[in-house]
């Protein structure tokens, strides 16, 4: 085993996720240039990946999310952006977490609009939904799935 | 503003969903930039040592594999700091190795039984549940507050 030398020690990475009919990964990246001091800022398909002080970060992150609240979301990631252990540049194939972040990109337009929903309502208004736990023996989902499943 | 375990720990919404409403996100992202930004032995990709393993005996039995105790090294520590916890039922995005399955188990079960507030949702299939689904963590959320 080698010794390991750490880069970027004390930096926060985060990925901005942009899901809006008026707001492009570019307009962000543009916005987000205008107001860095030496962050690192990497436009990506579904939006950006910003590394720095973790202050700098979330200044830049809230001036970008003034312009569209309800359709740019925000998560942490741990490793630097083109990191060698994580960019498919160097792994080929999807980048790990990639599937977690596509598959959340499908839900996202419901969150949204539910953000943009309970911005004029109140949230105890409401219905709760239904218990998580108790699962119904088959949902019409499910069996659009199996559906879709079968070969023609 | 309280420590939010959530599952999955890589999860975009809820993490968004957490900081949005004014409290902190327990997520694996940040116990793997802890470790990768500490100098220490390379152990390529996650800087997951030999040390991990020992470490995830606080959670797992000797006899439970050690790629289940190395994950509990991880998510271990969170679940001991977390003051409520949202979990997502349906998450088949949590898909992994028979390591990863084993850990989700594990996490699941360590939380069930911890005494704290917790939220156990589905994703959403459509903007009805959507609503519902936001409105819930939106409620649960700010309960906390007036619990603190």
């Amino acid at each position: 085993m080698t010794d390991y030398t750490p880069e970027h020690v004390g930096t926060v990475t985060k990925y901005v996720v942009v899901e809006s009919f008026t707001v492009t990964p570019a307009d962000l990246a543009v916005r987000a240039y205008e107001i860095s001091r030496g962050v690192m800022i990497k436009e990506t398909c579904f939006g950006l990946v910003i590394m720095g002080k973790e202050k700098e970060v979330d200044l830049i992150i809230t001036e970008v999310r003034k312009m569209d609240p309800d359709h740019i979301f925000v998560k942490d990631r741990a490793f630097p952006p083109g990191d060698s252990r994580r960019c498919r540049a160097t792994l080929g194939g999807a980048r790990p977490g990639f599937h977690g972040i596509e598959y959340e990109m499908t839900i996202l337009p419901y969150i949204s609009h539910a953000l943009e929903t309970l911005g004029t309502r109140d949230a105890g208004s409401v219905p709760a939904p239904h218990s998580a736990r108790e699962k119904p023996k088959l949902d019409v989902y499910t069996l659009k799935k199996l559906i879709d499943a079968q070969e023609p | 503003m309280a420590k939010i375990f959530i599952y999955p720990a890589t999860s975009l919404i809820l993490t968004d969903m957490v900081t949005r409403f004014g409290h902190t996100p327990l997520s694996s992202a940040t116990a793997v930039r802890e470790r990768i930004q500490t100098a220490g032995l390379e152990s390529v990709p996650l800087q997951i040592t030999p040390e991990e393993p020992k470490k995830g005996l606080r959670w797992a039995a000797v006899e439970v594999p050690s790629g289940v105790r190395g994950r509990m090294a991880l998510y271990g520590p969170m679940i001991e700091d977390c003051e409520a916890a949202i979990i997502i039922n349906d998450a088949d995005l949590a898909f992994g190795c028979m390591g990863c399955a084993r850990t989700n188990e594990l996490i699941k079960f360590l939380i069930r039984q911890k005494e704290i507030p917790k939220l156990d949702l589905d994703y959403p299939k459509n903007e009805a549940e959507g609503l519902t689904f936001v409105a819930a963590i939106k409620r649960f959320l700010s309960e906390l507050e007036g619990k603190k």
